[in-house]
């Protein structure tokens, strides 16, 4: 393509960029115009003041006008006003009520998208990833196409991105601007830093969260609920989702049921989640409700009787530190306990091996469903916590390879997702009188980079 | 004693085939004549953990980020360690989901 085309690509990107910035616009314009209309001045009344008077004695009264809706409201909105628990009250607090999305993930894009479908009055959205959600936004920020999908579902109401990562440090001056917040991250980090700042400045927390095919959902700091600390005052040793794998319709689940949860507080009709928490298992369709969970905690070190957590503290609270502190440490570290270098292999030298024809076993010990997802060619899986039971097979079965290519090749290799997991299976190897079993450094991660770039990259 | 015992938000992985619902007998722990959840626990921890048992328990406690529920309440708020169980009662063991 010549100079011509990459400034008509510029000037593209420019009109696209500017289009959006006017939707923008518009969009606060007509919220507004809205406004305007939801408490513009009354018509002249054609009621007798003295008749008014005795109606509003029979409990009976006069349309106001500044309690109606516009008429684009109303038509956009008019099934949910169409409900009596909701009605025109439930929509005016709506309106007026501010929601900010923490995470543009699975929950929260489910999340925001209802909120701005239904109508509250302001959205913002924050979240420091740029990861692709719908193709044309691949690249682009996650806040970007997360807001971009919010305008274009209801273009009347104001829709703010915050393109950063949350953190103690950034968060009390963006949380303090809404009135309802939503957890949709994804990191026990983020849950007790978000949760903390909520407490403080006393602001309703929507949680959900999922792991495969699990969520949960419950509402804490709201009418005198506990908060995420009073639950769980020490950080557990959890899994992490993404080398759990997720269905996008679990987090979907969950998210819808975060908007209406939000819903409900900004309208204060039902009865929000506080104090209950809710579990869906998705492989077996069951919603489970623990309609007692524990109560706001007195001596909770953030929202207790007793606090002794200030701004000042939060905002130099670490807590990533915090997160990582009881982290389970079951596993061998490989760090802890490095294999010698002549035990170790990489990506490129291991290519090398391969081009050469070379007789040698590659063992690949992750999990059956990853092998299954893309694997080396002739490589064998064995996942590492059978490992230990195949043993004595594997030896029966390399004591041939052994015979044949005995000289300076070890005929024996492991690679793993990222390098850590064939680190302590040519440990196991080690122990059991195997010394020539070597891992390949990086594993499959590093051998989609190095060697291999038409591996498929699942992780 | 007949309870029930659900497990769930991963902790079913430590139970062998991944059963989330057990229907057990549990014995009273010696010199006692009721079941305690500190009872229940250990029998828990014998009996049934098949794998990583520090992903279920701490010391006499479930491990931080693990919700005990009996029958739908927080084990908290029915006595800790020192709750007593009851014939028939369901006992909820939930680890705390953090993803996204």
């Amino acid at each position: 393509m010549g100079a011509g085309g990459e400034r008509t690509e510029a000037i593209m990107r420019e009109i696209a960029s500017l289009r959006a910035k006017r939707d923008e616009l518009d969009s606060r314009i007509r919220f507004f115009e809205a406004q305007l209309r939801v408490g513009g001045a009354s018509p002249p009344s054609t009621l007798p003041p003295s008749l008014s008077t005795k109606l509003d004695a029979m409990g009976v009264h006069a349309a106001a006008a500044s309690g109606g809706l516009s008429p684009d409201m109303v038509r956009r909105y008019s099934r949910q006003l169409l409900l009596p628990e909701f009605g025109v009250q439930g929509q005016r607090r709506l309106s007026r009520s501010s929601v900010l999305v923490v995470g543009a993930g699975g929950l929260g894009s489910a999340v925001a998208l209802y909120l701005a479908a239904c109508g509250v009055g302001s959205l913002g959205i924050a979240d420091g990833e740029n990861i692709m959600h719908v193709e044309a936004y691949v690249g682009q920020p996650k806040v970007k196409s997360a807001s971009a999908a919010c305008r274009a579902i209801n273009s009347s109401i104001k829709v703010f991105d915050h393109h950063l990562k949350l953190k103690s440090k950034n968060a009390v001056s963006i949380v303090r601007q809404y009135d309802i917040v939503v957890d949709a991250t994804n990191s026990i980090a983020s849950r007790y830093m978000l949760s903390d700042c909520c407490a403080l400045l006393h602001k309703p927390l929507i949680s959900g969260s999922t792991i495969g095919l699990k969520g949960q959902l419950t509402v804490y700091n709201h009418n005198g609920g506990p908060c995420y600390r009073c639950l769980f005052p020490n950080p557990a040793a959890c899994q992490s989702s993404s080398d759990n794998g997720i269905l996008g319709v679990v987090p979907g689940v969950i998210g819808c049921l975060q908007a209406l949860e939000v819903i409900k507080v900004a309208t204060r009709v039902g009865e929000p989640l506080s104090g209950r928490m809710l579990h869906f298992d998705a492989l077996s369709s069951r919603f489970k409700t623990a309609n007692k969970i524990h109560q706001k905690s007195s001596t909770c070190t953030v929202c207790g009787s007793n606090p002794n957590f200030t701004q000042d503290d939060f905002m130099m609270f670490d807590y990533d530190s915090f997160a990582q502190s009881t982290k389970s440490s079951n596993k061998p570290t490989p760090s802890l306990n490095p294999l010698p270098k002549n035990a170790r292999v990489t990506c490129r030298e291991y290519k090398r091996l391969l081009d050469s024809g070379r007789a040698h076993l590659l063992l690949d010990v992750r999990p059956v469903h990853h092998f299954q997802i893309a694997s080396i060619a002739n490589s064998v899986n064995i996942p590492l916590h059978e490992l230990k039971e195949k043993l004595t097979r594997l030896r029966d079965a390399l004591s041939e390879v052994a015979d044949v290519s005995h000289g300076k090749h070890r005929p024996l290799y492991f690679i793993s997702q990222r390098g850590d997991d064939s680190q302590v299976a040519v440990h196991i190897l080690r122990e059991n009188g195997f010394p020539y079993a070597s891992d390949i450094v990086g594993g499959l991660e590093s051998w989609a980079q190095e060697a291999d770039p038409g591996f498929p990259v699942y992780w | 004693m007949h309870l029930t015992l659900e497990f769930g938000g991963g902790l079913e992985l430590l139970l062998e085939n991944s059963t989330k619902v057990h229907k057990v007998e549990v014995p009273p722990q010696d010199g006692e004549n009721m079941v305690t959840m500190k009872g229940l626990l250990s029998w828990v921890k014998a009996n049934l953990i098949k794998e990583r048992p520090e992903m279920f328990v701490k010391g006499d406690s479930v491990r931080p980020g693990v919700l005990a529920l009996i029958n739908d309440c927080d084990w908290e708020l029915c006595g800790g360690l020192d709750a007593e169980l009851e014939e028939k009662d369901v006992v909820v063991f939930i680890s705390t989901l953090h993803g996204g």
